[in-house]
């Protein structure tokens, strides 16, 4: 067994372990097995958020974007922080009210806000279309970063297999405290991990970060700075705002919500978040540092610069600890996502169908649905397709869509009538669906329109859809409880 | 985008907030060159890092001034 081998293996079993041992003490109702029986403290709320937000797209793809394009990665930086911004205010009004309804899913927001089960089974359905993708990008991502970190010693397929394997081992057994006690231990590897590689390979490599930047730019001039048309300012500025528009519309970051303690949580957070993003600089760092050592990967490929890099630059025990430490990235989204795919489906789905099912064969049903989900990533994620990044877009357009009714539900009372919302997210999923497959962007849909216009990201023509339909079914269905709210001061 | 529930006071230094994201974005267009490299970082880089780090703090500041209000 090869040194590499050795150290990956001891990650793996360490973060099963723990995975499994979070779950001592505690009784596995829904409410425990989903939520944590809603009881994190800051810090537990703080790794799980971080955990799911720095993911394998992170890691790959955010060191993948700055070697293959250069400046427009930088978008990856920004939105984060103006999502945060809005976090302050949002999250604790998403989380009183869930708390006092003893909501599960995110979908159940939606079920109580408009009081309609035919929302939340759209709202469901929505979730689980993004929450799939999103699953494989982290399988596929775990496959990449297992072979290449073991030196082609273990195939992607085997490490594919063997991680849902164990994904779906530490997830039925703990739930969401599994995600939470690995997500502490990756948090501290990743942190160490990226520093340490962010920092090094510009000064092994160039004599310094400055000496870096200005040889990448000697050797691809104008690869620091946004183009004049394609990803230009008005790309970055558009990807940004839809980008935070989405963020918080993730299911498994909504219901990570549900899990805090208290509301201030999310206030402590707010201010921590931004400065623990810059986590992702350092990610960048490695990318730029591969250009002129690990030159030539082309379109997908440009997802392993990162790795490359590091193997030509460390030797093999290093590199087993970064591999370990992106199989971590790759394992905790994996399980917040696998609980709250199998969450939805029990909750919002099944129940739905099935009214008079009682909250223990609603448990029982959501864990007995997590080796189900789990496969079918594993076996869409073997049979290969788009590039990292790709499948993230998608699924992030289709989680937007939610945006404009979340937020016009916030008051005390929706301000627009459950059929509005329904009729809205379901013109901007179906935009979504066409844009994807048709490939289309807003120069192609209008090859006249100025050059600006035609950079803007084309996920906005969906958002605008939704919100024109959204709002063509409010005027003729306005609900009661808004023309109430229109007489009260 | 929303304000907290329960009793509305004026908290106007909860406008602070709003300016990341005009500063970051607006920004943009203009910080988008290499010189003057800023610790290293080409400028637009260091411009978006500036606003990521000013978000921590300007984030700080709002959930202090909330904190001495009951």
């Amino acid at each position: 067994m090869s040194p590499a081998l050795i150290v990956l293996a001891a990650f793996f079993v360490v973060a099963v372990g723990l995975g499994l041992a979070a779950r001592r003490g505690h009784d596995m109702n829904l409410e425990q097995w989903t939520l944590g029986g809603r009881g994190f403290g800051a810090i537990l709320v703080f790794v799980l958020m971080a955990g799911e937000i720095y993911t394998t797209f992170t890691f790959l793809g955010g060191s993948g974007w700055a070697y293959g394009k250069g400046a427009p990665a930088f978008y990856i930086l920004c939105y984060g922080a103006i999502a945060y911004s809005f976090s302050y205010f949002l999250l604790p009004v998403i989380w009183r009210y869930a708390q006092a309804r003893r909501l599960v899913s995110q979908a159940d927001f939606f079920v109580a806000k408009y009081d309609s089960r035919a929302l939340g089974i759209l709202v469901s359905l929505v979730g689980v279309a993004a929450l799939v993708p999103y699953l494989v990008l982290q399988l596929k991502g775990l496959g990449i970063i297992v072979s290449e970190a073991s030196y082609g010693a273990i195939a992607p397929a085997t490490a594919i297999w063997t991680g849902t394997v164990a994904l779906v081992g530490y997830v039925v057994v703990s739930g969401v405290r599994g995600s939470a006690w690995t997500a502490a231990l990756k948090d501290v590897m990743i942190l160490a991990v990226v520093l340490v590689i962010g920092i090094y390979l510009p000064i092994h490599y160039y004599g310094g970060f400055g000496e870096m930047f200005r040889a990448v730019e000697r050797a691809k001039p104008g690869f620091l700075t946004l183009p004049a048309s394609g990803m230009s300012p008005v790309w970055v500025i558009s990807t940004v705002l839809l980008t935070a528009c989405g963020f918080y519309m993730w299911p498994q970051y909504f219901a990570s919500v549900y899990t805090a303690r208290t509301d201030d949580v999310f206030r402590k957070n707010a201010v921590l978040l931004p400065l623990y993003q810059l986590v992702i600089l350092f990610v960048f760092f490695a990318g730029f540092a591969a250009i002129l050592v690990v030159p030539g990967l082309q379109g997908a490929d440009a997802d392993l610069s990162l790795l490359r890099v590091s193997k030509q630059a460390f030797g093999v025990w290093p590199v087993g600890i970064i591999g370990g430490a992106g199989l971590l990235t790759a394992l905790v989204p994996g399980s917040m996502i696998l609980i709250t795919a199998a969450t939805i489906i029990a909750q919002n789905l099944y129940r739905a169908a099935v009214p008079a099912a009682t909250d223990r064969t609603v448990a029982r049903v959501a864990r007995g649905l997590v080796p189900v989900v789990a496969a079918v990533a594993a076996v869409l994620a073997l049979r290969g397709g788009e590039t990292v990044v790709a499948l993230l877009l998608m699924g992030y357009n289709f989680v937007t869509q939610l945006f404009p009714a979340l937020v016009l539900s916030l008051g005390a009372r929706p301000v627009v009538s459950a059929s509005a919302a329904f009729a809205g997210i379901t013109a901007g999923e179906v935009t979504v669906a066409m844009l994807t497959a048709s490939g289309a962007s807003i120069g192609t849909l209008m090859p006249a329109a100025p050059q600006f216009f035609k950079d803007l990201n084309v996920g906005i023509v969906a958002l605008l859809v939704n919100v024109v339909v959204l709002s063509a079914v409010a005027l003729v269905t306005r609900p009661r409880a808004a023309r109430e709210l229109a007489a009260a001061p | 985008m929303t304000s907290d529930a329960g009793p509305r006071r004026a908290r106007p230094y909860r406008a602070l907030a709003a300016l990341p994201t005009i500063g970051l974005l607006a920004g943009i267009p203009f910080a988008n060159r290499t010189e003057p490299y800023v610790f290293g970082l080409p400028f637009l880089l260091f411009w978006i890092v500036a606003w990521v780090v000013a978000t921590s703090v300007i984030m700080g500041i709002v959930w202090t001034l909330d904190r001495r209000r009951p």
